[in-house]
């Protein structure tokens, strides 16, 4: 009859005592919290998510790493980065699970041209609508993470969805679902922030990792895809992680300020040259015929009046 | 290169004469041949549609209103490319064909200097030592061959954005769109200066001939060049003839109102030019 996941109940009709779920706050927004610390780079994920989304399995590319390929591609949404790195003269393996971060001031979204190729739910998912997609790429140079890939076949661009199929429905991304080690976590952002902080704080305090920290960049409002690393202070070591991620400005200022006042300035332009026409007139070719009437309306009235 | 330049537009010029012509009546001069409007027209319609296409994907409010024009979104991206690369490609030939006589000159510093009292209407001749295409014509052509390459630079980085970093796309989408809304104002006033701003312009590039008074007026420097004459002494000429004309009617009209009165009869045709 109903859905209790979606819909809460205001009022029972012969119902004693309080009405179960009432006065309850839902907290809209999701977050995915991975714990880098804890992977195990099994990518476990990635075949979830190929199977979920229902991608054929495609070629992989082996360059001298356990990485199944460079970067994510349009039907590969989520790819487990394998950085060789450095730390105190020992050697370090970081593995960070690499898919959208679904912004909350999505670069994808501001940059898109076309009306509804791209929409962000309350619950902060950013998801892309491919049947709206002009496939410009605009969204491929809008986004600081370089997600977003174009599909040459169809010219539709592609990227996680955050399972929002899943999500919609109650469960838990592919991802989520898969993981062994349960270094992926899904839930509201509150909690998955508060589950990530006390990590952090294990790290810091037990395990030695002095700078470790949450991952929620605030250059762009946050993500709902946080990250708990060794060390927060150098993400790019984790296969290119930003730390200050950016939308060109081309996508904010320029698109909602310089651009509808260009255009404001080309509709001014066609009236000022109407009113021209009207007020300043046409250039004849010259000589012009002497004006029969004169330039002011009421002298020539004037002189019509006095004729008998 | 100038002279292979010019051979080639000498061949074009006659190619294209033999399958169009250009009817020159008494009292009009040839402005622009077969060739030069062929190349203006396809030029103009490519730029047409480069510009819907274009706006359609430049401005959200524009989207629903312009990509329904060439069949949705997609296809609207997908054309918008191809409709400037071809206009890029016809506006090289006319670039070919009009470079020489667009070429910059002392008279069109004065002309910009100038542009005030063009734009007021104040001077009803122009100065005579505007030529074949005055200073605000070379402008917007110059501006076109600017925009043209930063159209065809940014485009191509757009196009295949796959190949070159972030950053330059985003780049190049703001240079693009600056060197549209250059090219729009400009397209707009010389679309307003072709037809409504002065009568027996459109004609140049339709016909592609001019009144000789046409020519006197916009363009003394190149009427002397064609005809030989003196621009200021024709235009002198023209002015006592119809002032001899505009008094001729009016004692004709006298005339013919005292006639009236009598109740005569009498001859009912005006005097002639």
């Amino acid at each position: 009859m109903s859905d209790e996941r979606t819909l809460q109940i205001q009022q029972i009709s012969a119902h004693p005592g309080p009405i179960p779920g009432r006065g309850t706050q839902r907290a809209v927004e999701v977050c995915k919290y991975i714990d880098v610390t804890t992977c195990i780079g099994c990518k476990a994920c990635e075949v979830a998510c190929v199977e979920w989304n229902d991608h054929p399995f495609r070629e992989t590319t082996f360059d001298n790493t356990y990485q199944t390929m460079p970067t994510t591609e349009w039907n590969y949404y989520n790819l487990i980065k394998f950085a060789e790195h450095e730390r105190d003269g020992n050697f370090m393996w970081l593995m960070r699970k690499d898919q959208c971060m679904h912004c909350a001031d999505p670069g994808c979204l501001r940059a898109c041209p076309a009306d509804g190729a791209i929409v962000q739910y309350e619950n902060g998912i950013v998801d892309f609508q491919q049947e709206n997609c002009i496939g410009c790429g605009y969204c491929i140079s809008g986004c600081p993470f370089d997600i977003p890939k174009f599909n040459p076949a169809t010219k539709k661009v592609f990227k996680c969805t955050l399972c929002s199929d899943r999500v919609g429905e109650g469960l838990e991304p592919a991802c989520i679902k898969a993981c062994p080690t349960g270094c992926l976590h899904f839930g509201t952002k509150d909690d998955m922030l508060a589950l990530a902080n006390t990590r952090a704080q294990q790290l810091v305090q037990i395990s030695g990792f002095k700078n470790a920290g949450v991952y929620d960049p605030q250059s762009i409002g946050g993500t709902h895809v946080i990250y708990v690393l060794h060390d927060a202070t150098q993400p790019e070591t984790y296969g290119g992680l930003p730390s200050n991620p950016q939308i060109p400005p081309s996508y904010t200022v320029w698109k909602w300020l310089a651009k509808p006042a260009g255009l404001a300035m080309a509709f001014l332009g066609i009236f000022a040259v109407i009113f021209h026409r009207i007020t300043a007139g046409p250039k004849w070719p010259q000589p012009e015929p002497e004006p029969v009437v004169t330039e002011r309306p009421d002298e020539a009235d004037a002189k019509r009046k006095e004729k008998p | 290169m100038s002279t292979s330049v010019e051979r080639f537009d000498e061949d074009a010029r006659r190619e294209a004469s033999r399958h169009g012509r250009t009817v020159v009546h008494r009292g009009e001069l040839l402005r622009h041949p077969v060739y030069t409007r062929v190349l203006h027209w396809s030029v103009a319609i490519l730029f047409v549609l480069s510009l819907l296409s274009g706006f359609g994907i430049y401005s959200a409010w524009l989207f629903r209103w312009l990509t329904p024009l060439f069949g949705g979104g997609p296809v609207t991206r997908f054309l918008h490319p191809w409709f400037g690369l071809a206009f890029d490609i016809l506006f090289f030939f006319q670039f070919l064909n009009w470079f020489v006589p667009m070429t910059w000159t002392k008279a069109d510093s004065r002309w910009t200097r100038r542009v005030k009292e063009y734009a007021s209407n104040k001077e009803k001749l122009e100065p005579e030592d505007v030529g074949f295409f005055n200073g605000g014509q070379k402008l917007y052509f110059w501006a076109i061959v600017i925009s043209g390459l930063l159209f065809l630079v940014t485009g191509l980085l757009m196009w295949f954005d796959d190949a070159v970093p972030r950053w330059l796309v985003a780049v190049s989408y703001v240079v693009h769109d600056i060197a549209a809304l250059v090219m729009l104002a400009g397209f707009i006033i010389h679309v307003y200066e072709g037809t409504a701003a002065q009568p027996g312009t459109f004609q140049s590039m339709t016909d592609g001939t001019v009144s000789e008074e046409w020519a006197w007026t916009h363009h003394p420097a190149w009427y002397r060049d064609v005809t030989g004459r003196d621009p200021r002494e024709d235009f002198e000429h023209a002015r006592r003839r119809q002032g001899a004309r505009a008094r001729a009617l009016e004692s004709w009209e006298l005339e013919q109102d005292a006639r009236e009165r009598a109740g005569e009869i009498g001859p009912a045709e005006p005097p002639e030019r």
